[in-house]
């Protein structure tokens, strides 16, 4: 029950890798990474889902929070590697209508 | 159907308890040979109720703040309740707010919450809010057992779910 966060940054793009749980006891791990990193102005923010394999609303949450900053700061928000599960959710609440989603098997090689 | 089985937890309304809650269900819901899918479903919806908990139930640093679980285990479904004593949530105001993402509002109108109480009624069978001194939601997972037979079988699950 725990979340690993790497980051890869540069120039014009960032790329958050996350593996394990997200949910009310991890959130404010990620929120702290992600914040950040979405109020850098005209940047890219990938976040890497690949390795997660529970998130809940919590979670689904904080993303909707780094889509505003991205917004506001003129940057874009994507989300790669989800997988099944993970991308239901996003499917359910209408999220992917709003957010640049790729599911896993779409998922551009690094 | 009567009650076969029954377990109950008391757990603090901490952030870091919801996950061992979650893994509870999940072995409960194991143990009665729901589908992969519906113990994802069953989990989350647990850990919903349990973070509304923790969120809203109780005045912060407020002591003795507890998050109760009971599992009835039926024949054909597994009915969970999760409870608490704050009386803080205002349980008619967060199923005013629910629903999914209306995508046509600006990205900065767009809701942070509300994601939890309806994720819980999309992905449960059946919902029920009660409070007195605290808000209890009673929520209901059948088992389809259809499903669980097909597997045994050696029969593709995959068909199933789609």
């Amino acid at each position: 029950m725990n979340l690993d966060i790497q980051l890869q940054e540069g120039p014009q793009r960032n790329v958050v890798l996350l593996s394990g749980e997200v949910d009310v006891y991890t959130a404010s791990k990620l929120k702290e990474t992600l914040n950040p990193l979405a109020e850098q102005e005209n940047k890219e923010l990938v976040v890497d889902l690949s390795g997660i394999n529970y998130i809940d609303s919590t979670g689904l949450g904080i993303f909707i929070g780094a889509l505003k900053a991205t917004e506001k700061s003129n940057s874009t928000l994507k989300l790669i590697g989800l997988n099944e599960r993970v991308k239901k959710l996003f499917e359910i609440t209408g999220l992917n209508e709003v957010i640049d989603i790729q599911a896993n098997d779409a998922r551009e090689e690094a | 159907m009567a009650i076969s089985d029954f377990v109950e937890m008391k757990l603090p309304a901490k952030p870091e308890y919801v996950g061992v809650a979650r893994l509870t269900a999940s072995g409960v819901a194991n143990r009665l040979g729901y589908s992969y899918d519906d113990i994802e479903d069953i989990k989350i919806a647990v850990a919903e109720a349990c973070t509304n908990v923790v969120n809203h139930a109780y005045e912060k640093g407020q002591d003795d703040n507890f998050m109760h679980l009971d599992f009835g285990i039926h024949d054909d479904r597994l009915e969970l309740i999760i409870a608490d004593q704050g009386g803080k949530i205002d349980i008619d105001k967060l199923v005013r707010e629910r629903g999914p993402i209306d995508s046509s509002q600006s990205i900065q109108d767009l809701q942070e919450g509300g994601l939890g109480l309806f994720l819980i009624e999309t992905l449960m069978d059946k919902v029920e809010y009660k409070g007195d001194s605290g808000v209890m939601i009673i929520m209901t997972k059948f088992l389809q057992k259809d499903e669980v037979e097909q597997r045994d079988d050696g029969i593709s699950e995959e068909v199933s779910k789609q």
